[in-house]
C-alpha cells in the first residue's frame, strides 16, 4: 500500500459518514465513565432516534481534559476541533433531549443548557497545543476507520513505502525528541544504538506501567487513541529492525486495555499490524502484558524481568537493554507519550517538531493537573511554558480563596516547586536546577494547608513500600528515612535527626542500585531546600 | 520428549480457562504472571493447589511460582470478601482527604486496609493511583471508581453495597 491508497481510503472512510453534519461527543474515558458517561451516552442515542435526527451522529470519544467537570459532552460540526464546539460539563441523562435540539435548533434548547455550558475559549481550552492529544475527545477510540479518517496510519505507511530505516531515525533524531517517562534521553539516540546492535531478533517495548501517584496522561492517551500508540510502535520496529512488541499495562487500567485489545485485533484484521503490513515485508507483531501492581515495574530492568515471567526487579546496568534486553536481546524501550509524538514526526518533520518548544526541550508535554487547583484534568503545552501559566491561568489557580504554595513534579522521584520559582518556563533542564525533575508529566498543586513535612514523610512512605528489597541502601535507607521523618513529623525529633536524615539521603541518593532509590531522597531534599523552617518548627515544638 | 503435563486439579470448569491461557503461551516460562493472573480472575485469590498446578504444568520450582506471587501486590493469597472497597491513597487523593476516608472505614466496619469483616462481606484495601486523580479522593467499590465523597458519604455507600 502506499500513500494514495491509504488517502483513498480515508476518503472512503469519510464518505461513509458524508450524511453526517452535527455531531454529539460523549467522554468514554475513564474518569468520566466514573461519574456516570455510559447513561448520557445511551439516552443521547435514543434521544436521536426518538426525534429522527438522521444528520447528527453520537459518538463515545476519548478525554477531552477537564476531567473534575465530567461527564462532558461537546456538540458541533462532523470532526469539528473541541476548540470549535460547544461544551457541556456535568451532564446527566435528563439532558439528552436538549443536546440533540442543540443540534437541530439551538435557540430552541439554550435555556436549558445554559447552565451546563462551559465556554471552549477558556485559557484551559485555548492556551493548549495539543500534538499527542490531538485525536482525543475526537474521534472513536475503538474505531479503526475513525482513526484512518483522519490520517492515521499515514506516518507508518510513508515509512515502509517511502523512508529506509535509517532515514527515519534521522527525522527522530533532528526532531531532538526526548524520552517523555522522565529520563529524557534523547529518542533518535536510543533508536540509532538499537539498530546498529548486531543479531537477528530485537525487541520494542511500550512502558504503559504509569506508577507516579497523581500522573494519568498515559492513561488518557491509551483511553483515546491508542492505534496512535501503535503506529509509533510499529515505525519504531521498522527503524530498528524488530519484528515483535510488547505493551507493558498497568492492570488498574482495566479500560485502556480493553482498548489497545480491540485496537490490536482491529488493526492485526486490517493488515496493519502482523505479517506483511501493507502489502510489505515487514512484519510486526504486538502483544499486551499486564502488570501486577509493582511501581518499581516502571524501571526499564524491572519492567523486563516481569515481561519475562519474574519476580520485576532491577538489575545493573551496562548492559543496557539497547545491548541486551528482553530475554537477552536488543530491546527498544520508550514511554507511551514518547510512542504517541512518532507519527506527526514522520508526517510533519523532524523540523517542524524541533521548531515547538525550548533549545534543549522540544515538542509539548502533557501534564496532569491534581491536587488543590480549579480545573483538575489534562493539559498538553509547548515546553516551556511557565509554570504560572499553567497553574493560574490554564489551570484556573487555587480554589477556596486559598494560597498557592507549591506544586510537586516527578512523582515520588521528584520535588516541589515554591511560588518564588513559578516563572519558569517547564522543561527537562530547568526542573532539574530546581531539585525536581519533569517526571512523566503529573503536577501536584498544593495550598497553604499542606504540610510539607507531611508531604516528604508520604512520599517516603511510598517508596519504602514500593522498594523491591534487592539492594541494601534503598530497603533498608527508605525505612529509616522513613522513620525519622515521622518522627520530625511529630513534633518528637531532635537536629541530630534532621542530621542523620540529610547524611541519609545522600548516601541512599548515591548507592542506591536503580532510579526507584537513587531518587527516593529527592522529595526530601526537596523540601528541606524550600521549606526548611517546616522542618524546623517541628523541631523546636518538641 | 513432550513433558507430561499435570492433570487439572478438579473438574472445576475455571481450571480449564487457567490451562488455556498457559497453552496460548507455550506453557513457556515467562507465561507465570499471566497464569496467575488467570487464576485470580478465576477463583478471585491463589491458594497453594493453584500454585502448585502453575508451578507443574509450567515445569517450575513451587519457590519462583511463590515469590512471583508474593512480590506483586495486585495478587491475594487469601479468598476476600464479597465487595471490595480500594482507597486510592496516590498523592492527590492523599491531598484531598484520603487518610480519613480509612479512618471512617475502620471507625464504621473494624477493618484496616488489607483487612476482610468477620462476615466476609467487605475487603478493604488501598491503591497506590487509581488515575482518578481528577476525582480526588477516589474509591474504587466492587470495580466501579467514585469520586469525591466525603467519609459520611463513603459509609453510606459501602453500607447500601454491603446490604444482602
Amino acid at each position: 500500500m502506499n500513500l494514495d491508497e491509504l488517502d483513498e481510503l480515508a476518503r472512503s472512510y469519510t464518505e461513509e459518514a458524508a450524511d453526517v453534519a452535527q455531531e454529539v461527543r460523549v467522554c468514554m474515558a475513564a474518569s468520566c465513565q466514573s461519574t456516570g458517561a455510559q447513561p448520557v451516552l445511551d439516552a443521547l442515542r435514543k434521544a436521536r432516534e426518538a426525534k429522527g435526527a438522521d444528520n447528527c451522529r453520537v459518538k463515545g470519544v476519548g478525554c477531552m481534559g477537564l476531567c473534575s467537570a465530567g461527564p462532558l459532552v461537546s456538540v458541533g460540526e462532523r470532526d469539528a476541533d473541541l476548540n470549535a464546539s460547544s461544551i457541556y460539563r456535568e451532564v446527566t441523562a435528563d439532558h439528552a433531549e436538549a443536546l440533540i435540539e442543540a443540534t437541530q435548533n439551538p435557540a430552541a434548547a439554550e435555556a436549558t443548557l445554559a447552565a451546563l455550558h462551559c465556554p471552549s475559549d477558556l485559557p484551559f481550552f485555548q492556551r493548549q497545543q495539543k500534538i499527542v492529544l490531538e485525536h482525543a475527545g475526537v474521534i472513536d477510540p475503538d474505531s479503526f476507520k475513525g482513526y484512518v479518517a483522519v490520517g492515521g496510519y499515514r506516518a507508518m505507511v510513508q515509512a515502509l513505502s517511502e523512508m529506509t530505516p535509517a532515514e527515519v531515525i534521522a527525522e527522530i533524531t533532528t526532531s531532538g525528541l526526548r524520552g517523555r517517562g522522565g529520563g529524557g534521553y534523547p529518542t533518535g539516540l536510543k533508536w540509532s544504538t538499537v539498530a546498529k546492535m548486531p543479531g537477528e531478533q530485537k525487541y520494542v517495548i511500550c512502558n504503559a506501567d504509569e506508577g507516579d501517584p497523581g500522573a494519568f496522561m498515559d492513561r488518557a492517551i491509551l483511553e483515546s487513541d491508542p492505534h496512535r500508540l501503535l503506529e509509533g510502535m510499529a515505525i519504531a520496529a521498522y527503524a530498528i529492525g524488530a519484528n515483535k512488541g510488547y505493551i507493558y499495562v498497568r492492570a488498574e487500567y482495566p479500560l485502556a486495555v480493553e482498548r489497545l485489545k480491540t485496537a490490536i485485533r482491529k488493526a492485526k484484521r486490517q493488515g496493519f499490524l502482523g505479517h506483511h503490513i501493507c502489502e510489505t515485508q515487514f512484519n510486526f507483531d504486538v502483544e499486551i502484558r499486564l502488570g501486577a501492581g509493582a511501581f518499581v515495574c516502571g524501571e526499564e530492568t524491572a519492567l523486563m524481568a516481569s515481561i519475562e515471567g519474574g519476580r520485576g526487579q532491577p538489575r545493573p546496568r551496562p548492559p543496557y537493554p539497547a545491548e541486551s534486553g528482553l530475554f537477552g536481546r536488543p530491546t527498544l524501550i520508550n514511554n507511551v507519550e514518547t510512542y504517541a509524538n512518532i507519527a506527526p514526526i514522520v508526517n510533519e518533520g523532524g523540523g517542524w517538531f524541533a521548531s515547538i518548544g525550548t533549545e534543549r526541550s522540544k515538542g509539548t508535554k502533557v501534564f496532569a493537573l491534581a491536587g488543590t487547583i480549579e480545573n483538575t484534568g489534562l493539559i498538553e503545552v509547548p515546553m516551556g511554558t511557565r509554570l504560572r501559566d499553567i497553574i493560574e491561568v490554564i489551570g484556573g489557580g487555587i480554589p477556596n480563596g486559598k494560597a498557592f504554595k507549591a506544586v510537586q513534579t516527578g512523582g515520588p522521584s521528584g520535588g516541589c516547586v515554591p511560588a518564588e520559582h513559578l516563572d519558569i518556563g517547564v522543561d527537562y533542564d530547568s526542573l532539574k536546577t530546581l531539585g525536581t525533575m519533569m517526571g512523566s508529566g503529573g503536577m501536584i498543586v498544593m495550598d497553604e494547608t499542606s504540610n510539607m513535612v507531611d508531604v516528604a514523610r508520604f512520599f517516603m512512605e511510598f517508596c519504602m513500600d514500593e522498594s523491591c528489597g534487592k539492594c541494601v541502601p534503598c530497603r533498608t535507607g527508605t525505612q529509616q528515612m522513613h522513620a525519622l521523618l515521622d518522627k520530625i513529623a511529630k513534633a518528637d525529633a531532635t537536629p541530630d535527626d534532621l542530621a542523620l536524615l540529610e547524611e541519609l539521603c545522600e548516601v541512599v541518593r548515591a548507592t542506591s542500585l536503580c532510579g526507584l532509590g537513587q531518587s527516593a531522597p529527592n522529595p526530601v531534599m526537596s523540601t528541606l531546600r524550600y521549606f526548611r523552617d517546616e522542618y524546623e518548627e517541628k523541631l523546636a515544638g518538641r | 520428549m513432550q513433558r507430561q503435563r499435570p492433570d487439572l486439579p478438579s473438574t472445576d470448569k475455571r481450571w480449564k480457562l487457567v490451562n488455556a491461557t498457559m497453552r496460548r503461551n507455550g506453557y513457556a516460562e515467562h507465561a507465570l504472571i499471566e497464569a496467575l493472573h488467570s487464576v485470580q480472575d478465576a477463583f478471585g485469590f491463589l491458594d497453594t493447589d493453584a500454585m502448585t498446578f502453575v508451578a507443574d504444568s509450567l515445569d517450575l520450582p513451587l519457590s519462583k511460582v511463590y515469590g512471583v506471587a508474593t512480590f506483586y501486590h495486585l495478587f491475594m493469597l487469601k479468598p476476600q470478601g464479597r465487595h471490595t472497597c480500594v482507597v486510592c491513597t496516590g498523592t492527590a487523593c492523599y491531598i484531598k482527604g484520603a487518610g480519613a476516608l480509612i479512618e471512617g472505614i475502620e471507625q464504621r466496619f473494624g477493618v484496616n486496609p488489607g483487612e476482610t469483616t468477620e462476615d466476609k462481606s467487605l475487603s478493604v484495601m488501598t491503591a497506590r493511583c487509581v488515575g482518578a486523580c481528577g476525582l480526588a479522593p477516589a474509591v474504587v467499590i466492587d470495580g466501579n471508581v467514585i469520586g469525591k465523597l466525603g467519609t459520611d458519604k463513603l459509609v453510606e455507600r459501602i453500607e447500601e453495597e454491603t446490604r444482602e
